[in-house]
Parts: structure tokens; C-alpha cells; sequence
């Protein structure tokens, strides 16, 4: 057994809060009461809300769903750090031994230009759809497709696509960079199928059509503040920024 | 009523080729004059409205998630089965048709699974087309892992993230066909009724989760692939939106509701660690591979240190029981037997309720490298949670709710009962039978999207007028309004209870009487509580806020509100079912060994239930199962 503790705490939170898209926002204090160091992030802030619905006061609204980290809902900037500043974790994954009896936490939505507010920590991430509708895929068609071991892949590259894949598309990266830039997020997506030779055909197509995308949407560019890497739940490295910089420059060049 | 799941005849090697041919087709001029309504954009919904979308038919997808990647497909780790024979190690179609009968212990249809067993390997070559990322050698070939109820290495997969990457494969192609505007996308938008007219599904109402705007969309088919309803135990493996809430206002309409009592436990998920716990975390079945099941022999070694109980002192209780399967045993079975050890007193971590999963002696055969690289994302994911590091200590393990292996009852076309009602992956029933088998959920999810579907819904459409519907009949403004008193009905209760204190309770009156081990007893008790709790809910539950703007009480009240109703079917239907098979386990039903006990001569059949109302007892329906190509044997992996 590991040593579990049993010492609950006492919490301030100052939340921010928000009605809709147009009102005026601005950060509320709560006192979390009792919180378990084994409970999650999102599990204090549901405690938090069941205290205020017994009260007959409005819950905190936020994004999440699958609490494991993996399908990229939540959403929160954590004490000024997107999802907690924990390494690779996202805020559904982040537990509250990482805090400590009598802290205040900050809790806001991601801020972006890109992102407009919807609701408390709600934001409207559909730019980031856009940039994939814009040319995130190959352009395959469903059958007609040869044995998957008719195409060889050396490993390391498979590697590779696999290291930019792990995206999940939160948008913490967004929310970590000082100019709203969703480089990694669409660098991710570039790299991934510009390593892969059924990626190769559109690859100019692709990394033209998604930087086009990125700037329409409304995100800054990038100035290498690397934020996005420091904030990323998945350790996504901006290595693929470089990437994506080398495949625009070859597109330039066909 | 006998149901007929028009299954076709003949050798079963020549069913679908054969069925496919008899089809008949849409002209391409015409396909775009047809709209389709897709609930769901998981691994079946994305695929399904991709491939439909690039067919040329007009398409609305519609998801309660703020992107249609984020379904809770992605969360799925371990791998997707094709019977490829790569490793050249005895896989075939048919051995895979064949284990996934025997695996779902005889309850399925055979003509559905061979279906699914043929175009597996189809399903791997379009997801590698698509950039999927699957694991490779170092001759980049494509890689393959074994897993629990198979003998052959027939699993692909991608880290531990196989679930992500598929979903994205079928997220890029959706995103494609949105682009080209055959596919427009209604993102957190939530389907709250279907809409039947003159006995035909025509339409779907929903809300707008961000203004609150109920309205209604019609088509000539609407499809549902909203996933499974194990989330009625309040804790689950699920995301927490995931609900039977579209399954549930489909049934309440005409479809019947087939098998609810299969559900599955998954064996290795971490253990709950207190009240205030929202859902419980599945660790892939994959880590069996390479760990083995333990608890301590003696109850007075369990509070100690793993490393501090003697190696002659350790029950690796899967090895002992199923020396031929060992740490592989099928779920239903790894799972029963966790709960076997913990209820002897054996079980290890608070409250007793866990088991050892040790890699000790794979990391001294093949290093801890090679396991990082196998199962790293897992350990990580298990240390956030536990603070306990994997590779230096046993993992405790302990089994959730994780997948319904029951659905809508759907034919062999995937449609319901209710004509132009479709129902695609884990929302239907059709080819898990009474258990599924690790790597199959992705496997079916994509099959039906991607290769089932496109052909069998041209058949129904070939029959009939396009665009035969209309926003202005009575029974679209009849649907819009009752989901608007439905809401409103919730407002007014002003009570004392929050949502979530209701859901809980019936969580845990589900999982004590109906979890994995029922009696004639406790689904008694089951049916005499959950009344009781839905009672409560519609007299003295508290919901603040307004419609008109997001509110995610009011969302999750009404997931909760359907579960209520649910609740009492599953329990019915687990009543009825008088054996034991697979995920359903009676105890009154059981070999002198503690094996499940099958009565195939009164219950080889589907269950079906007909809504009556609520609080009204059901109607049940069969549909006979026949086994002509796999002997009705006794499951045994001894």
C-alpha cells in the first residue's frame, strides 16, 4: 500500500466568471473545504460546484470529459499556467496532493483572440477544427486501398509521426503563448503526415492551405518564445515548428 | 414476436460478398438529393459520416463535444484486431470470426461477426492510408501485440494511444468532407428525441448546448452512433457526457432496446480511492502481456509491502486457474476472478479492493526500456493518479464498468425495428454477443462506419422518395415541445437534492445489486430502489440557472433523468436472463467450479424490449440465435 494521506485541506479559489460571450467578466472567491490530496483538479471544482447549486447560486462552467488526459476538453489556466504547469499532465489529470493546505489557486479560461469566451471557463476552440479542415488529412478514399505492409515505414520515422500524433488538440499551447499562436498544434498535424509517404504527395498543398488557415483564424505567429512546449500535456516539441518552417520553405520553392 | 435479423444464407464465406450484391444501389446523380442525420462522431459516427459524406450524400453530424475528435473512442488504448496473419502464427478470418463468437460466450450473430472478422483487415489498410501511425519494426513492417482471449498475435497498435490515433484518422477524413460541404457539423449540439412519422424515423430534436435553442433536423435516415451506456453505475471508465440518453429517446419512440444486462467489467482499471471520485481510469488490457495477476495466498500478508511478500506466498490466481490462457483470460473471467480473490478477504490497497499487476519479471527478462516503450504512456498515467511508480512496484488493479456490449436491436443492414432508424458500434448490439473481446470495440466502430454502412443504407434509401419530410408536420412541433416540458419540468421541481447526489445513489444501488455478480435477490432489490430514486429526482431535485444559455446541470439532469428509466430495463432483463454468460453473471448460475453456467436451451436467444411506458413492464421479443459454423460448445480457457 502506498501512503495514502488522509490530512484533507482548505483551498481559496479565485475563479473567473463570466455569463456569456458578451458580458463583463471577472474572478470570484470560493473557499474549497475538506479537499482529499487524492482528488483531482476537476473533482475539487465539482465539489466547489455542488456547495454553490445547494446554495442556489450558478456552478462554474467548464469544459471536460474524459478525465484520463487524452481527449483534450479541459481546459483551465491554472495560477497562471495552462492546465497546472505539472509536466505532461493536463488539469484532469492534476491532483491535489500537488497543492498544499491554505493555498490560493487561480483558476481562468484560455485567452486568446482566437478563442472567444463562451461561458465562466468555456472558450470556443473551433479554429482549431478550421486549421485541420483546412488540410489536416491525406486525401484518401474510403477501400480501394492497397495491404498496409505494401508501404514500408522505417521505424524511426513511424517514431516520429507518432511523437507529433500525440497532439490532443487542447489548445494549451494557445493559451501558453504571448502571441496566441497556434503554431504547434498546426505544426503537429504537418510534421506527423510530411514523415509519412502517404503524407508526402499533398505535403506542399497541405502546409500552405493550414498556415493560410492559422492566420485567417484570428492566431499571432510564432516568435520562439517556446511556451507552447512548456505548456503542452503531451510534450508535443517545437521541433516540428521547424518542420513546419523547412516544408513551407520547399512548398515556396516548388 | 420472433424477431428475423435477415441475416443472409448459404456458405457464411460468401454472406456479406453475396448480400452486398443483392443491395441495391443509389444512383451518384442522386445520392445528394438525400440527407442523412449522423448522432455521434466517435470511431463509428466520424468514419460512417465521412465515408457517406465522400459517397455524395448530404450529411449532418452532430456531437455534445466541442470538436468531433474528441469522442471517447480516443480514449481507447490497447490496439484494433485484423486477421492479417502477419506473424504468420495461425490467424485467419475465420479464427477471428471464430474466437469473437466464442469469446462473446455464444450470444451473437454469426452472419454480423463474420462480416466484422472480413473487413478487419480492410479497416487497417484505410486507417494506414490515412497517416494513422501505427507501430512498425525496424524492417518497417507493421507490428502486432497479442491479447486477452487470443492465442495469435492479431492486435495492431499505436503506443498506447490506439483509440486517439484511429479516432483522428476518421476525424481528418470528417474534417475533409466538411471542407468539401458534404458533412456540415453541429458541434456541442445534444440529441434529445427522435422524431417518427407515420412509423418512420424522419428526424432528430435537439438542443444547442451553448444557446439552449431546441430545434429540430430531418432527413431520409437518421443514424445513432452514441456509444454505450455504462455510465448508468455512475462510476465507469466512460467520459462523463457519455450517456444512453439518444439510445434511450430512440427506444422510447419504437426501437428496441436489445441485450441491456451485457455489460462489460473491465479486469484492469485503478482502483477508487474515495467518495468524492468522478470516474475510474482503465489501464489497457495490453499490460497483461506483460504482467502478471497476483494477490497474497495469506490475508495477513495483504496490508504488507509488495516486496515483502515471499514469492511462495503470492496466488498468481489467472496462472492457476487457466494454466493454457493464464494472465490472458478473457475480461469477463480476468475480472470475476479479481473479485473472487478480494471477496475471499485477499485483495491488496484501501478497502481491499484491488490486485497485484507485477512486471518485475518481465523487466528482468527484456529491461525496463522495452516495457517503457510497450506500456510508458501507461505508467506515467498510472503514477499521476496513484503517486506510485509502476516499474518499481506492483500496479494494484481493480475491474470497472467499461462497455455495453447490449444496444439498440438492429438487423443485419444495421437498422432497427423502426424503419430509416440506423445504429452503428457500441449503440447497437450486434457482434459482441454476451462479452467483447479486448480490441474489438475499435475494430466493430470502424467496420460498421467505414464498410458496413455506405452499403446498407443505400439499400433502404434506393427505396425511397428524397427529402420526403417537413419541418411543419405536428409530430416535429409535438417533439420540439415535449423536450421543452421535459426541461422545464426539471426547472420547476425546486428541490433539495443536486443531480449528481441522485446519480450517485443510483450508482451505487447498480453496482451492488446489478455489477458482477446478480441474483434473483438483488435485481429484486435493484427494481424496488430504482423507482424510488427516479421518484425522488422528479419530486425533490434542485437544477438553477435558465434553458436559454449553456447549462451544464440541466444537461446533465436530463442524462440523468434517462438513466433512471434505463436503469430498471437493465435490471429486468438481467431478472429474465436465467444463466450466466459472459459479462452476465448469476449466481444462482454456476458450474460447481465457479464457472458461468449457460442454459442454451431456453435463452440462446436476443433479448429485445418493446417500451410500454414508463413504469410499465416492458414487452420482450426474441430473436433466435442459430450456430452453423461454430459448435454451440462450453467456453472453456482451461
Amino acid at each position: 500500500m502506498s501512503d495514502h494521506t488522509t490530512n484533507t485541506m482548505n483551498l481559496t479559489l479565485h475563479v473567473w466568471r463570466q455569463k456569456g460571450p458578451n458580458a463583463t467578466g471577472k474572478l470570484e472567491t470560493y473557499e474549497a473545504k475538506h479537499i482529499s490530496p487524492d482528488m483531482s483538479f476537476l473533482e475539487m471544482v465539482d465539489e466547489v460546484n455542488e456547495t454553490l447549486i445547494k446554495k442556489g447560486a450558478d456552478p462554474i462552467a467548464f469544459d471536460h470529459d474524459c478525465r484520463e488526459g487524452i481527449c483534450g476538453m479541459c481546459s483551465q489556466v491554472v495560477n497562471g499556467v495552462p492546465h497546472g504547469g505539472q509536466d505532461r499532465t493536463t488539469v484532469c489529470q492534476l491532483h491535489m496532493r500537488s497543492f498544499k493546505d491554505g493555498d490560493n489557486i487561480f483558476i481562468e479560461p484560455w485567452r486568446a483572440r482566437a478563442f472567444p469566451v463562451i461561458k465562466d471557463l468555456v472558450v470556443d476552440r473551433s479554429a482549431l477544427d478550421t486549421i485541420i479542415q483546412a488540410g489536416g488529412y491525406t486525401s484518401c478514399h474510403t477501400g480501394g486501398i492497397p495491404d498496409g505492409n505494401a508501404l514500408l515505414i522505417p521505424k524511426p520515422e513511424a517514431d516520429y509521426a507518432m511523437d507529433a500524433a500525440e497532439c490532443i488538440g487542447c489548445g494549451a499551447c494557445v493559451a501558453g503563448c504571448p502571441n496566441g499562436s497556434a503554431m504547434l498544434f498546426t505544426s503537429a498535424k504537418v510534421a506527423q503526415l510530411a514523415a509519412l509517404p502517404q503524407g508526402r504527395a499533398e505535403a506542399a498543398v497541405r502546409v500552405n492551405a493550414m498556415t493560410e488557415a492559422l492566420k485567417d483564424c484570428g492566431f499571432g505567429n510564432c516568435t520562439n518564445h517556446y511556451e507552447c512546449q512548456a505548456s503542452c500535456p503531451k510534450g508535443v516539441d517545437v521541433k516540428f515548428i521547424a518542420k513546419l518552417n523547412r516544408e513551407y520553405l520547399k512548398a515556396l520553392a516548388n | 414476436m420472433i424477431l428475423d435479423g435477415k441475416c443472409p444464407t448459404g456458405p457464411i464465406e460468401t454472406t456479406w460478398d453475396k448480400h452486398r450484391f443483392d443491395l441495391k444501389l443509389v444512383n451518384p446523380a442522386n445520392k445528394r438529393k438525400y440527407k442523412i442525420i449522423m448522432v455521434g462522431t466517435g470511431l463509428a459516427g466520424g468514419a460512417a459520416a465521412a465515408s457517406l459524406g465522400e459517397l455524395g450524400y448530404n450529411v449532418e453530424a452532430f456531437c455534445y463535444q466541442d470538436s468531433p475528435r474528441r469522442a471517447h473512442s480516443i480514449a481507447a488504448q490497447g490496439g484494433i484486431n485484423a486477421a492479417k496473419n502477419y506473424p504468420n502464427d495461425g490467424d485467419s478470418i475465420y479464427r477471428l470470426f471464430y474466437d469473437t463468437i466464442k469469446g462473446g460466450d455464444f450470444r451473437a450473430r454469426e452472419a454480423d461477426v463474420w462480416r466484422l472478422a472480413q473487413v478487419s483487415n480492410n479497416i487497417i489498410d484505410q486507417c494506414v492510408a490515412q497517416g494513422v501511425p501505427f507501430a512498425r519494426d525496424y524492417a518497417g513492417y507493421l507490428d502486432n501485440r497479442s491479447f486477452g482471449g487470443a492465442q495469435v498475435s492479431r492486435t495492431f497498435f499505436a503506443r498506447g494511444q490506439t483509440g486517439q490515433q484511429l479516432l483522428l484518422g476518421a476525424y481528418s477524413a470528417l474534417s475533409r468532407q466538411i471542407k468539401a460541404g458534404t458533412v456540415k457539423m453541429f458541434n456541442r449540439t445534444e440529441m434529445l428525441d427522435l422524431i417518427v412519422i407515420d412509423g418512420v424515423a424522419k428526424g432528430i430534436t435537439v438542443r444547442d448546448m451553448v444557446t439552449g435553442e431546441i430545434r429540430a433536423h430531418m432527413g431520409d435516415a437518421v443514424c445513432l452512433a452514441t456509444g454505450g451506456y455504462v455510465n448508468v453505475f455512475y462510476l465507469s471508465t466512460n467520459a462523463m457526457g457519455c450517456s444512453v440518453t439518444a439510445n434511450w429517446k430512440a427506444h422510447k419512440k419504437g426501437a428496441y432496446f436489445a441485450n441491456p444486462c451485457y455489460t462489460q467489467i473491465h479486469p484492469t482499471c485503478i482502483p477508487q480511492t474515495g467518495d468524492h471520485q468522478s470516474k475510474l481510469t482503465l489501464m489497457s488490457e495490453s499490460l497483461r502481456n506483460d504482467g502478471r495477476c497476483w494477490v497474497p495466498k495469506k490475508k495477513e500478508d495483504c496490508g504488507k509491502h509488495p516486496s515483502e511478500v515471499a514469492e511462495d506466498d503470492r496466488d498468481y490466481y489467472l496462472e492457476r486457474k487457466y494454466p493454457s490462457f493464464g494472465n490472458l483470460a478473457p475480461r469477463d473471467i480476468a475480472s470475476r476472478a479479481a473479485k473472487e480473490q478480494c471477496d475471499d478477504g485477499r485483495g491488496v490497497g484501501p478497502g481491499g479492493r484491488g490486485v497485484y499487476l507485477d512486471f518485475a519479471g518481465s523487466i528482468n527478462r527484456l529491461g525496463e526500456h522495452t516495457i517503457k516503450e510497450r506500456y510508458g504512456n501507461l505508467f506515467e498515467m498510472y503514477e499521476k493518479i496513484t503517486d506510485e511508480n509502476g516499474y518499481k512496484r506492483p500496479m494494484r488493479m481493480y475491474p470497472a464498468p467499461h462497455y455495453a456490449m447490449g444496444g439498440l436491436w438492429v438487423d443485419y443492414n444495421l437498422m432497427s425495428n423502426v424503419p430509416g432508424l440506423f445504429v452503428l458500434g457500441e449503440a447497437n448490439f450486434s457482434v459482441h454477443g454476451a462479452n467483447r473481446l479486448g480490441a474489438s470495440a475499435l475494430m466493430q466502430g470502424l467496420a460498421d462506419g467505414y464498410f458496413v454502412i455506405p452499403y446498407t443504407i443505400g439499400g433502404y434509401l434506393a427505396g425511397i422518395k428524397p427529402g420526403d419530410y417537413s419541418l411543419d408536420h405536428a409530430e416535429v412541433k409535438k417533439s420540439i415541445e415535449d423536450v421543452k416540458a421535459t426541461n422545464n419540468k426539471m426547472f420547476a421541481l425546486k428541490g433539495k437534492k443536486t443531480v449528481s447526489e441522485i446519480y450517485r445513489a443510483l450508482g451505487k444501488v447498480m453496482w451492488e445489486n446489478v455489477g458482477m455478480a446478480r441474483s434473483d435477490e438483488s435485481l429484486k432489490n435493484a427494481l424496488k430502489e430504482i423507482p424510488k430514486l427516479r421518484e425522488e429526482f422528479w419530486t425533490n431535485v434542485n437544477i438553477s440557472g435558465e434553458g436559454g444559455e449553456m447549462n451544464q446541470q440541466l444537461e446533465n439532469a436530463g442524462r440523468v433523468a434517462d438513466f433512471l428509466e434505463f436503469a430498471e430495463l437493465l435490471s429486468k432483463d438481467a431478472l429474465t436472463r436465467e444463466e450466466s454468460c459472459g459479462g452476465h453473471f448469476r449466481v444462482e448460475h454456476q458450474m460447481p467450479d465457479g464457472e458461468a453456467m449457460r442454459n442454451d436451451a431456453d435463452f440462446c436467444h436476443v433479448a429485445a424490449w418493446e417500451f410500454k411506458g414508463v413504469g410499465n413492464e416492458p414487452e420482450l421479443h426474441k430473436e433466435p440465435l442459430k450456430f452453423d459454423n461454430v459448435h454451440l460448445a462450453v467456453r472453456s480457457y482451461k
